[in-house]
């Protein structure tokens, strides 16, 4: 088995085994298969790309094909005791009601995405005034499936005005880990454990 | 018509003892099901794949046709190596209740050694699953790997899984739907009156010698062929072509080559079908509606179920469009039944379940692998 990607590689380490989880944006089911196997998770997941959802099931996932943005809604509450969201929130249309629906269909959330505040980013800006091509955001301005930018401080910003509690936060350089007091602008990745 | 005689030689026969108690309320005596089988049954009788097909197919899904001799239906996907792995698992796939092809229907002799013809009572999908069933009690199948199906087959599929729930694992429901829509009902009426229309069908007693009612059954078939295609698919074969012409004829001739291309498949159609198992066919389908048989709410279908489902829609399918796919997928989300779901991009509308769709073979493949 190929490694995950770091930020997933935190998130299936702090599931709970055997527990229910949603995963939004599974995208090859690489996470949820890591979790099936090591941790007899029952993992569902939700994902838009017809190919990606086709590789899932012939993985032996269940997997629906659908939107973060729209159809979260026909989950009952609480189906999950997490939901994940990985690196798909800046894709979303409205990721603070997103937000509501990971916490009302999984009793804990995972979210993690890519720092728009790492330094790289902040210098491309400064330096050059031009919207960032990096690593971690490979794809230009125009063509990026990132519509909603954010940075460590923004989504702590988004967690407190929406009264939600952090469980737990992990913030990544590659694959090495990035103290909380430098997250905001050395961390690549963030992962957040919510709850409400 | 079929050559009932060959067929029967051909396919195995289920005979079953006692009357099949109907959702209309009749009990049908002597139902005989014919069906085919592939592959081995392994020694703990757990590799058991029933395929269903759809309206007018037939228990020959991975062997020639009884009558035209064209290789099964769905040979692309069932044999030795393909999607449906036939060194894996033991295929049944039986000719439906109401059916032409060696299964009990209108053209079978009734009590009175006459043909039923229109004193055949109305089924339903349930009543073709239920008459399917005592092929596993026969064959000693306690439990199914899996059941599959397309169009009416996925009917079918959704049917057992309902209604039998503790008889199969898993559940591959293609190109269908919960329930017949408006639209769905009113196709398959133009069918019915094209043929209830034609004077040769006197009332479905067509079957002592002389044709039966052979112009209103292809135009049956016309109407509904065309629902199996996209527009675009139409309109890309056909376009406004003529037919071996190079000019319009102002006459009421196959001008254009998709009046002769359904002419074609109407008239063919009479070869291999019999108009009243058409009706009835038909009608089964109609009356389906899956929620209104467990008090209107479709997750309350698939409660007992424990069962994975995998459900597959075509992009350019305006029969069973994916909406209705997705209704079933959130039924069975509400039931917290293992589900997926997926929409394929493919350009033979409807029809696309049964033609060259890499992406279905690789879903079906990996979903049946489990």
């Amino acid at each position: 088995m190929t490694a995950l990607r770091p930020d997933l590689a935190v998130i299936a380490a702090n599931v709970a085994p055997g527990s229910r989880v949603l995963d939004i944006g599974c995208g090859d089911g690489a996470l949820m298969a890591a979790l099936r196997d090591g941790k007899q998770v029952d993992a569902r997941g939700m994902e838009l790309d017809p190919h990606d959802v086709a590789e899932c099931v012939a993985k032996g996932l269940s997997v629906m094909q659908g939107d973060a943005d729209s159809d979260l809604i026909d989950y009952p509450d609480a189906a999950f005791d997490y939901a994940i969201l990985s690196q798909t929130l800046q894709t979303t249309k409205r990721p603070d009601k997103v937000l509501d629906e990971l916490l009302r269909v999984g009793r804990k959330a995972f979210v993690s995405f890519p720092n728009f505040g790492h330094w790289r980013v902040r210098a491309s800006l400064m330096w050059h005034g031009r919207m960032p091509v990096t690593r971690l955001l490979p794809v230009a301005w125009y063509e990026t499936p990132n519509i909603h930018h954010v940075t460590v401080s923004d989504f702590r910003d988004l967690v407190e005005a929406k009264h939600l509690t952090v469980e737990g936060a992990w913030f990544l350089s590659g694959d090495k880990r990035i103290s909380d007091a430098a997250a905001s602008w050395r961390a690549e990745h963030a992962v957040f454990l919510l709850s409400r | 018509m079929a050559d009932a005689e060959a067929l029967l030689a051909q396919s195995h026969v289920l005979e079953h003892a006692a009357p099949l108690a109907l959702d209309g309320g009749q009990a049908l005596t002597g139902v005989r099901v014919a069906y085919e089988t592939y592959g081995t049954l392994n020694t703990d009788k757990s590799n058991a794949v029933i395929i269903f097909h759809a309206l007018t197919g037939d228990q020959c899904v991975a062997s020639p046709h009884p009558i035209t001799g064209k290789p099964g239906w769905w040979v692309r996907m069932v044999g030795p190596g393909k999607p449906i792995d036939t060194d894996r698992f033991f295929i049944i796939c039986a000719n439906v209740l109401g059916g032409c092809y060696g299964t009990t229907g209108p053209a079978s002799p009734g009590p009175d050694g006459e043909p039923y013809a229109m004193r055949f009572p109305v089924i339903t999908i349930r009543d073709m699953v239920r008459a399917q069933i005592g092929i596993l009690d026969a064959l000693g199948i306690e439990q199914l790997h899996a059941v599959v199906g397309g169009s009416m087959g996925g009917m079918q599929a959704l049917s057992f899984a309902a209604n039998w729930p503790e008889r199969t694992r898993a559940a591959l429901v293609i190109a269908s739907t919960a329930r017949h829509t408006a639209q769905n009902i009113a196709f398959h009426e133009v069918g019915r009156q094209a043929i209830m229309a034609d004077p040769k069908w006197r009332n479905g007693d067509y079957y002592g010698g002389g044709k039966g009612p052979d112009k209103g059954l292809a135009v049956a078939r016309m109407a509904a062929h065309i629902t199996y295609l996209s527009e675009e698919g139409m309109h890309e074969k056909f376009g406004r072509k003529l037919q071996d012409r190079t000019e319009k004829t102002f006459g009421f001739d196959a001008d254009f080559q998709v009046e002769s291309y359904l002419r074609h498949q109407g008239l063919s159609f009479t070869d291999r079908f019999d108009a009243n198992s058409y009706l009835y066919i038909t009608r089964a389908m109609d009356y389906f509606d899956l929620a209104e048989e467990h008090g209107g709410r479709l997750a309350d279908a698939f409660r007992a179920s424990k069962a994975r489902f995998c459900l597959v829609s075509f992009d350019t399918d305006w029969l069973y469009p994916t909406a209705e796919s997705r209704t079933i997928a959130h039924a069975l989300n509400a039931a917290g039944a293992p589900v997926s779901f997926v929409e394929l991009s493919a350009p033979f509308g409807h029809d696309s379940f049964l033609l060259d769709v890499p992406a279905l073979d690789r879903v079906i493949a990996g979903f049946l692998k489990q």
